[in-house]
């Protein structure tokens, strides 16, 4: 378990974001929007769609600044962040190992990627071509990009979305095995309530526009006891607490 | 790093096989159709015979004659070495003011008009003006070129930086790809297939704007020889050089650009 040390968590406070559009109307996607995720948990961000998940992943990328509020990224380990977008994108003219080594540090970059490579089924797929991949696959190497960084914290927006739903449950056990071999703190964008129950500690469920935490759900239970009886059991007293989102 | 290596050439062998099979029937085609064209000409030269309009046998002496001389090899020579400079310098500006100006809309917006008249002022003026106001020597031609194909490509690359997938851009930032990485594996390989239509249509114009900037202001190169010829009026030898500077221009369309557009686009996908 590398996740040992100060447990500094990941802490979003997001005060205010606003999309302006070129009509001057503006449109607030997050109001007041606070929570945590302790170290080495993973947590999902549940809520209908449009109410601003990935608005507000973005922000925790990086990649969208123009927000008022502040978050704090999990400090000590690598320091380096990963994401596993909603789409796989992947470099089409780079091979399945030469995108998931370009997207390491320069000094990692030679570094025996064999295990993770086993792990996601990705043996024998190494020097394909993305276009000669299945969007499940696709998705294992958007995985496998990620996981190989040995992140201090890993995004993820709805890895599984537009598959179809047996191939997203071997992908969701798939990730629950590397995750545990590799454990790092995780938070992952989902509309999909059974995922979250099935994947994580602690689910943070959101309102509609303009988005605000409605109300944390935590799950102690270990993974590997989550049978479909307790899962039933789950989903029923999250139903109690959440009415508006069954 | 073995198993991809291996990989690729696995998969690189049958590909080639394929090309050299469809590639025999459209040679065997383009083989017939300049033999017919060689012979029309003759037929055509036998029938008004003239100074003016020699047959074909004709000029292929003249041209074993230069070769001989090594006349043919020295401007060839000089000219090929303006057309790569040429075609270096506006290449390379040409793709930054591009790139630039199709990511960044308001300069865009200003500099638009520039680019307009830059692509409407003849080739011919601009040589003039290179001449009378940097001198006769071989900046001034090879600036005058490359000024000439600087606007087509900026509006190529523009275009194609305009297209640029926002996505892979994010990707690289969230995993902190250093700035050389940027260019060589994300901006690049989405900028390729503009850049080769630019390099094509780049090198058909500026081959012919050179022989332009070598007959008004340089003492050497085909564009010299044919003035020269043009005084003497030596058709053969004109067609000589002519023919053999296409000869060379087509060898490396064929030799040169084209592998290496196959090279840059082996990740697409193969038809099945």
């Amino acid at each position: 378990m590398r996740a040992a040390g100060a447990a500094a968590p990941l802490r979003v406070d997001i005060a205010a974001k606003t999309f302006r559009s070129a009509q001057g109307v503006s449109l607030t996607a997050l109001r007041d929007l606070s929570f945590e995720v302790r170290r080495g948990e993973f947590a999902c961000l549940l809520g209908p769609s449009g109410c601003g998940k990935t608005t507000t992943l973005r922000i925790l990328l990086g990649l969208d600044r123009d927000f008022s509020g502040s978050f704090q990224l999990p400090e000590g380990g690598s320091g380096r962040i990963a994401a596993v977008f909603q789409e796989p994108t992947l470099l089409p003219w780079r091979t399945v190992e030469q995108n998931v080594r370009l997207a390491l540090p320069k000094d990692r970059r030679a570094m025996d990627l064999d295990r993770l490579f086993g792990d996601l089924g990705l043996a024998g797929m190494r020097s394909l071509y993305p276009s000669e991949l299945s969007l499940g696959l696709a998705r294992r190497v958007a995985l496998a990009r990620a996981f190989a960084n040995e992140p201090a914290v890993l995004f993820l927006d709805e890895p599984f979305v537009s598959l179809d739903e047996q191939t997203a449950e071997r992908l969701r056990h798939l990730l629950l095995s590397v995750w545990s071999a590799r454990p790092t703190t995780a938070l992952m964008v989902t509309h999909n309530l059974h995922e979250a129950l099935m994947l994580s500690d602690r689910i943070v469920v959101l309102s509609a526009r303009p988005a605000h935490v409605e109300g944390v759900f935590d799950i102690r239970l270990p993974r590997q006891d989550r049978s479909p009886q307790v899962t039933s059991d789950l989903l029923r007293s999250f139903r109690l607490k959440f009415p508006t989102h069954a | 790093m073995t198993a991809p290596d291996a990989a690729e050439g696995g998969r690189g062998a049958p590909a080639a096989r394929i090309g050299l099979a469809g590639a025999a029937m459209p040679a065997l085609t383009v083989a017939v159709s300049l033999l017919a064209l060689g012979l029309l000409w003759s037929l055509a030269a036998a029938a008004w015979p003239s100074r003016a309009f020699p047959p074909p046998g004709a000029v292929w002496r003249t041209l074993l004659g230069e070769a001989a001389s090594g006349d043919l090899a020295y401007h060839l020579g000089a000219t090929l070495a303006r057309v790569a400079a040429a075609y270096v310098i506006a290449m390379s500006i040409g793709t930054v003011i591009g790139v630039f100006l199709g990511s960044h809309r308001r300069a865009d917006r200003f500099f638009n008009p520039w680019v307009v008249l830059f692509l409407n002022v003849p080739a011919l003026v601009v040589i003039v003006l290179a001449y009378i106001w940097f001198g006769l020597n071989e900046a001034a031609a090879i600036g005058a070129v490359a000024v000439n194909k600087i606007p087509n490509v900026v509006v190529t690359m523009r275009e194609g930086a305009r297209a640029l997938d926002p996505s892979y851009g994010e990707m690289a930032s969230v995993y902190r790809l250093g700035a050389f990485d940027r260019i060589r594996h994300v901006l690049l390989p989405q900028l390729q297939p503009y850049f080769a239509a630019a390099s094509r249509s780049g090198i058909a114009l500026i081959w012919k704007i050179v022989l332009v900037v070598e007959l008004l202001g340089r003492s050497s190169g085909v564009g010299f020889q044919i003035y020269l010829y043009f005084q003497l009026f030596d058709v053969a030898a004109i067609l000589a050089y002519t023919l053999a500077f296409v000869a060379v221009m087509l060898a490396i369309e064929l030799l040169l650009v084209q592998p290496l557009e196959r090279h840059a686009s082996r990740w697409r996908r193969r038809p099945a």
